[in-house]
């Protein structure tokens, strides 16, 4: 029996036209997301993180086809869905759901919560009756810890908070398999993110969600995750087991980005490596690896020719580094 | 005597809001030493940006108005100079920098002489020897190729670039305090550590003074000597990082440390400890402790009075069930 994970894209590439010429004919494209090969298991967490610009959250969106890719392929239970048509996409929108960082931006001011909760379950023709409709507005309100008598209020008449339980409350209102969460607490106050990451693993327990929970927060990331991919300039440079990736890093760029997190925690050691230079634009990559100007183990004459590709250096954990592990 | 070179004492301000004055600042009292680091750490509306605003005098044009306190700069209330006065302080010895460095600058003029202006705002210098003067600074800060950056407008530079040029312009004047808002919350983490670097080096090679306003704990850890927690408009805990870090007394300082997935063996923990409910309305606090409604340890005394100051070890804090305990 061969096994398929619940998500995998095999080289996903997303380009944006930077420049056009007076044509308006394309000139110049951006590769947002280059050459993206991952799955995601049924059940699991895979955490995606990596600094602006990476194309964390352009990944996302590609697999969902909120962004159409330029090439690759994505392929959700083992069929792939980037030759569908919207219409044959439909369907599979009921199993593929996204939450965004801004809660305030990603709830329309004008409706009311329960407009907000009914639509994909109208639109979807989950739910025809009202009082059906009602009865399922309101469990979703009570998953996500919010009255149901809240139902009738406005978006802003709700914390930032509150206001994320209503977008995840609209995520898994179709009762999705999979959600791709970007960046889901990153815009909430400190002492309201760890109520959101406990529904989103409550969440996860409970219906048996699998989730590609993209942030910039690294510790957040490994809580919630199961395996994580790190990615720099459009690639992944690393992917593992949590664990693992956390204890040791085989990609200088991922040490580099574990010592830059400030940690609280006083038992910590902290011994900082500092990277010099500042992250590289997109429309003109570095040649070769993409991070060899601000690596500090870059070879001359390897690393600025050579594009590392991701293979596997320890069992189930991959680089892109042509010295993984060597340092 | 203190060797404070900064001490705001019971700082009262409110704003207006739909014609009712709502409280926003309720009796903030706390020091800056010679040379250190404080940190101010609080969530959104807890008042850890309007204190310093109000310190420097730049609530003006805003409904803001401060009922009572003090804020002795060397001796001198900022609070009762002339505007005259206020203004050659600050951005002289008392130097800012903000969250969102694009917005700081002018985008129409290039940054070399952005800096050359806040130079010559303060110091009796020609154009050529302040330009010299901005090179050097430029450099001082990590930019490299600074003679040829110095000729460059904001939207060429990066993020982290950007916000060198504001430390840069910050440093023109030679402060003795800089009060830095957020200054890394829009950053990568990578250059975030890159920037907290350099504050870090300029504090022990100028003796600066920073006050550092974050929400971000992990922040303070890293660079400040001493922490102040607010919490709906009040310092609810005042002590030496590590102390608070080990031994936080007040049940907020608390639950926001245990809530942090980095902090101690949480990450094998089935789920987070959190902090209940929400943080308040300012226009509607409740009576007594402002905390009380989301607090483990709350008692009816609590629902009643607000706390006084009470001290122990190297911290003051405002609660009536301190906790004595180790954080574990």
């Amino acid at each position: 029996m061969s096994h398929e994970p619940l998500l995998k894209t095999e080289h996903l590439t997303k380009s944006f036209v930077a420049r056009r010429d007076v044509l308006g004919r394309p000139k110049r494209y951006v590769h947002a997301v280059r050459d993206i090969s991952i799955h995601v298991e049924e059940g699991e967490t895979l955490g995606l993180v990596g600094e602006s610009g990476c194309g964390k959250s352009t990944l996302g969106r590609a697999i969902l086809r909120l962004h159409e890719p330029s090439s690759g392929r994505v392929f959700f239970r083992g069929k792939e869905i980037t030759t569908l048509s919207k219409r044959e996409l439909r369907p599979l929108r009921r199993e593929m759901q996204i939450i965004f960082q801004d809660p305030h931006g990603s709830l329309n001011p004008r409706m009311t919560i329960r407009s907000i909760l009914e639509e994909p379950l109208k639109v979807h023709g989950i739910a025809e009756s009202k009082s059906e409709l009602d009865d399922r507005v309101e469990a979703l309100m009570k998953r996500v810890g919010l009255r149901p008598d809240q139902l009738d209020r406005y978006p802003h008449e709700f914390s930032g908070g509150q206001k994320q339980r209503i977008g995840i409350a609209r995520a898994i209102a179709l009762s999705p398999s999979f959600i791709v969460a970007d960046e889901p607490i990153s815009a909430l106050d400190v002492s309201i993110q760890a109520q959101i990451v406990n529904l989103l693993r409550d969440l996860q327990d409970d219906l048996g969600l699998t989730y590609l929970f993209i942030a910039h927060d690294l510790s957040i990331v490994e809580y919630l995750s199961h395996r994580v991919a790190v990615m720099y300039l459009g690639r992944v440079v690393e992917e593992g087991p949590a664990r693992e990736l956390y204890e040791a890093p085989l990609h200088p760029y991922t040490k580099a980005l574990m010592s830059a997190a400030p940690s609280p925690d006083p038992r910590r050691e902290k011994k900082r490596l500092i990277l010099h230079g500042d992250l590289p634009s997109p429309l003109d990559p570095p040649s070769g690896c993409a991070f060899h100007p601000r690596c500090p183990i870059a070879r001359k004459g390897i690393c600025d020719r050579d594009e590392p590709p991701l293979r596997t250096v320890v069992p189930k954990r991959k680089a892109a580094c042509h010295f993984a592990g060597e340092f | 005597m203190s060797d404070a070179l900064l001490k705001v004492s019971d700082l009262r301000l409110s704003f207006s809001i739909e014609g009712t004055r709502t409280p926003a600042l309720r009796g903030v009292s706390f020091e800056v030493g010679r040379g250190k680091v404080l940190g101010i750490v609080g969530e959104s509306g807890s008042g850890k940006s309007v204190s310093s605003l109000a310190v420097m005098r730049l609530l003006h044009g805003t409904t803001a108005k401060v009922e009572s306190g003090s804020a002795l700069y060397e001796g001198r209330d900022l609070f009762k100079l002339s505007e005259r006065e206020m203004r050659s302080i600050r951005g002289g010895e008392l130097g800012m920098i903000f969250q969102e460095p694009m917005s700081s600058l002018n985008p129409v003029f290039r940054v070399g002489d952005q800096i050359v202006e806040a130079i010559r705002a303060h110091r009796k210098l020609v154009r050529k020897e302040a330009l010299e003067e901005a090179i050097r600074l430029l450099e001082r800060v990590g930019i490299p190729d600074p003679r040829e950056r110095a000729r460059a407008f904001p939207h060429e530079l990066s993020g982290g670039m950007r916000q060198r040029v504001m430390i840069a312009i910050a440093l023109a004047a030679g402060p003795r305090l800089l009060i830095a808002d957020e200054p890394t919350t829009a950053l990568d983490m990578t250059i975030q550590a890159q920037i907290l670097d350099l504050l870090r080096e300029l504090k022990g090679e100028l003796g600066m003074s920073i006050i550092l306003i974050t929400h971000d704990l992990g922040v303070v850890a890293d660079i400040a000597d001493e922490v102040a927690v607010m919490y709906a408009g009040k310092i609810v805990e005042h002590a030496p990082i590590r102390e608070l870090l080990e031994r936080p007394r007040h049940p907020y300082t608390r639950g926001l440390l245990a809530s942090l997935p980095s902090f101690r063996d949480n990450l094998t923990k089935p789920r987070l400890p959190t902090i209940p409910g929400v943080v308040p309305d300012l226009r509607s606090l409740p009576t007594g402790c402002a905390f009380a409604p989301r607090c483990a340890y709350a008692q009816d005394v609590c629902r009643d009075v607000d706390p006084e100051e009470s001290r122990s070890g190297g911290a003051r804090f405002r609660c009536h069930f301190p906790q004595e305990s180790e954080l574990q």
